[in-house]
């Protein structure tokens, strides 16, 4: 039986991990990157995609991708949130464990393991919780599940708040090379609050959720990552105070990585106007100046990466007041168009958006994607940087609906998504 | 300050009244006028207009208020509507039954108005995008109660002659107060000056944007003003959580005849109810010379009269198209 083989020619190809940037040619032979160089002649049997004026990238990891299976299967199933991400050109995701039950044990990564396999084609690797049923007080076992596949350790939505137990857990986790990420939250100082403390909370007669809330749970994690030489990544900040802290704590030699949501990127808490419950989330959607403080951190690499940080609801949880919404919106559809706003208005280069899409995450989670070096998965996609398009609902592939960028334009579309050489996805608009 | 006495309102195009924020000087002071001619109906011995004969009126009470609920069913049955009160207690919508679920069976029994009192904020906003008849907010959440605000401007008007430059002093827990929020609205956009009187832990931030000026004690923001508006505290949260102790805050904050007379000698004493007596207010305030606070509840049907009778002959010639719903 020959070999599949597909040349992609003259695509402008971005690629981090190899310093690549230009116009090349891909070579693919049988699910793997054969070559990225100029003027390659197709081999006999080649498929050829002419990408002239297109671009080429990595395919994008998504380091937190929450799906409703087991558990919430009306929300979303390991299949639905693939056809989802691949649509928007994510060819790798980490599954986190708030399923129910909780991802917490060997043959739970097993299921997810095997449920990936069987119905997905983007690659899903499970996260599984620091403790146990995330209760904050026993440790999983980390070097079983990590052989059994799970190639991070989370608390999910929740903070790690006893500090003896943050203590063990990263200067076991060490030992595995093991990263846990995490998000902050003071359950104390956020109670009740639904949306950014501030005036726009006192118009709305909303409770306020203080900058504080994330920024002192953060910092204590980060003197504890530092004592404890663990590998701590902030799964989603939001504040210029979180960036400074992570940034001071990385110049001082530890191992600390952060990570920002994309509506954190290109949105803020003006936009929740008249009570709009898509744009409920966790942390809040802060103040413009916060905003652009997320965006430089993200240009000069004090965050890493960029998550969609998917979280999908049906609208019986959606359409409530405010207050007693779901929190979280949907976003790996739109992950890549909305990343793009950055590159079109000029504020963060477009190899540091790859890189913070796909090359980091790849490399901080220990995952095989991210690159087009010779040899590796053939995982990337073509994609058009100015192709405009309007988010409609009807239009949306995940399972849920809730995304925050209902009736939003964007300028850039994935047009073909591949994964192991293989065409999953193809934009037929 | 536009003078919204020169070019008065013919008319008001609005569908519901969902808050003071989304009301003009001209409007706010158009709903004040036509509050002040329904007073007298009230103080006839014949009360019953007939004007809405045939019309139903539902007062949707998520939340429990005797009073508001008795105010609005009251101005309701002046008006000549079948008023019905339904009272949804929140456990019974735990139960499974949404928000939305609700409004859409309630709009299917053809009302033509929706009186709503809801615990979160912008609920009844929510609602009012799902019903084909007018919705008036009867408060939400800690977001706005316009009715409130309206008849406290009323009770104002009708003492002072106009809100314009008068000093007015809200005082108490602001931070949950909507109230507090709806009065700030309508004092600032008809001219008046507005204080907040409050212990740190019970304001919001950013109320000064608002358009209020902040004051921590009693005797600053008290002096020479002109009407002295006490809010409701809560007893929760008075067990140390936001203040310390009930006989901490009376003594700060308590409004008693020494704390009174700060403020003009002609000063107006105001409470929307219900009173703690001892707590926010003493008793012989409450029932001193200044106070008015009988005369607020009196306006309260008056203004729910007034604005019923509006959003009624608003919806009376386009009712049969049963536009808005979505």
């Amino acid at each position: 039986m020959s070999k599949q083989k597909t040349l992609i020619k003259g695509a402008y190809v971005i690629d981090p991990s190899q310093d690549i940037d230009g116009i090349f040619d891909v070579l693919i032979i049988d699910g793997k990157i054969d070559a990225v160089r100029e003027g390659l002649t197709a081999p006999k049997d080649a498929e050829i995609i002419n990408a002239t004026g297109k671009h080429v990238f990595p395919g994008l990891v998504d380091a937190r991708v929450y799906v409703g299976e087991p558990g919430g299967e009306h929300r979303e199933t390991i299949a639905s949130a693939s056809k989802s991400a691949a649509a928007g050109g994510v060819t790798s995701f980490i599954m986190m464990p708030e399923t129910d039950p909780v991802i917490d044990d060997v043959a739970l990564v097993d299921f997810v393991r095997r449920a990936s396999r069987d119905d997905a084609e983007v690659r899903i690797y499970p996260a599984v919780s620091v403790t146990k049923g995330f209760e904050g007080r026993e440790l999983t076992e980390v070097g079983l599940l990590q052989e059994a596949g799970a190639v991070m350790l989370t608390e999910g939505k929740r903070s790690l708040n006893n500090y003896q137990t943050l203590k063990r857990a990263l200067t076991y986790a060490r030992d595995f090379d093991m990263v846990i990420s995490l998000e902050t939250i003071d359950p104390e100082l956020s109670s009740n609050g639904v949306m950014n403390a501030g005036l726009n909370a006192t118009h709305l007669g909303l409770s306020g959720i203080p900058r504080e809330a994330e920024i002192i749970p953060l910092e204590r994690d980060l003197r504890i990552a530092a004592l404890t030489k663990g590998n701590y990544h902030a799964a989603k900040i939001s504040t210029s105070d979180s960036a400074e802290a992570i940034a001071k704590y990385k110049r001082e030699g530890n191992s600390v990585t952060c990570g920002v949501s994309i509506n954190h990127l290109t949105l803020n808490e003006n936009d929740i106007g008249r009570y709009r419950t898509y744009l409920r989330l966790a942390p809040p959607l802060r103040d413009e100046d916060d905003r652009q403080a997320m965006i430089r951190a993200l240009a000069d690499g004090t965050i890493d990466i960029i998550v969609s940080s998917h979280d999908p609801h049906d609208v019986d949880d959606k359409r409530h007041p405010f207050a007693e919404a779901a929190e979280g919106a949907i976003g790996l559809e739109t992950l890549f168009a909305a990343a793009m706003r950055l590159y079109h208005n000029e504020e963060v280069t477009l190899t540091r958006l790859i890189d913070a899409l796909s090359t980091r995450p790849a490399k901080i989670f220990g995952l095989p994607g991210g690159t087009l070096k010779p040899g590796s998965d053939a995982d990337l996609i073509i994609a058009d940087l100015d192709t405009p398009w309007v988010v409609h609902e009807e239009d949306i592939v995940s399972r849920s609906k809730n995304t925050p960028f209902e009736g939003e334009r964007f300028s850039g579309k994935i047009l073909q998504t591949i994964v192991d050489g293989r065409t999953i996805y193809s934009d037929n608009t | 300050m536009v003078n919204v006495k020169n070019s008065p309102l013919k008319s008001f195009n609005q569908r519901h009244l969902l808050g003071i924020a989304e009301l003009s000087p001209h409007e706010i002071q158009y709903l004040l006028d036509r509050a002040d001619e329904a007073v007298s109906v009230s103080r006839q011995l014949e009360k019953k207009k007939s004007v809405l004969r045939g019309r139903t009126q539902i007062n949707l009470f998520f939340e429990a208020s005797t009073r508001t609920q008795a105010s609005f069913e009251l101005a309701g049955k002046r008006l000549g509507a079948d008023v019905m009160n339904m009272s949804v207690a929140s456990s019974s919508v735990k139960k499974g039954e949404t928000l939305i679920d609700t409004a859409m069976t309630l709009n299917a029994m053809q009302p033509d108005l929706l009186v709503v009192r809801h615990q979160s904020a912008g609920a009844v906003e929510l609602l009012a995008n799902k019903v084909s008849c007018s919705v008036i907010n009867a408060g939400d959440g800690a977001h706005e109660h316009p009715t409130q605000a309206l008849l406290d401007a009323l009770t104002i008007q009708r003492n002072k002659g106009s809100l314009d430059g008068l000093v007015v002093a809200i005082c108490g827990d602001v931070l949950h107060s909507r109230v507090a929020r709806s009065n700030i609205l309508l004092l600032n956009a008809m001219g008046a000056r507005v204080r907040v009187v409050a212990p740190s832990t019970l304001l919001p931030s950013g109320i000064e944007k608002l358009g209020a000026e902040v004051f921590r004690n009693m005797k600053d923001g008290l002096k020479d003003a002109d009407i002295v508006m006490m809010l409701r505290v809560q007893r929760e949260r008075m067990a140390g959580a936001l203040i310390p102790s009930v006989r901490e805050y009376f003594k700060y904050f308590g409004l008693d005849a020494e704390k009174l007379s700060y403020a003009k000698p002609d000063a107006l004493v105001m409470h929307p109810g219900p009173m703690n007596r001892g707590v926010e207010i003493a008793s012989e305030i409450a029932d001193g010379p200044q106070s008015v606070i009988e005369t607020q509840v009196e306006m309260g049907v008056a203004i729910r009269m007034a604005i019923i009778e509006i959003l009624m002959e608003n919806t009376k010639s386009n009712s049969s198209n049963g536009g808005g719903a979505s």
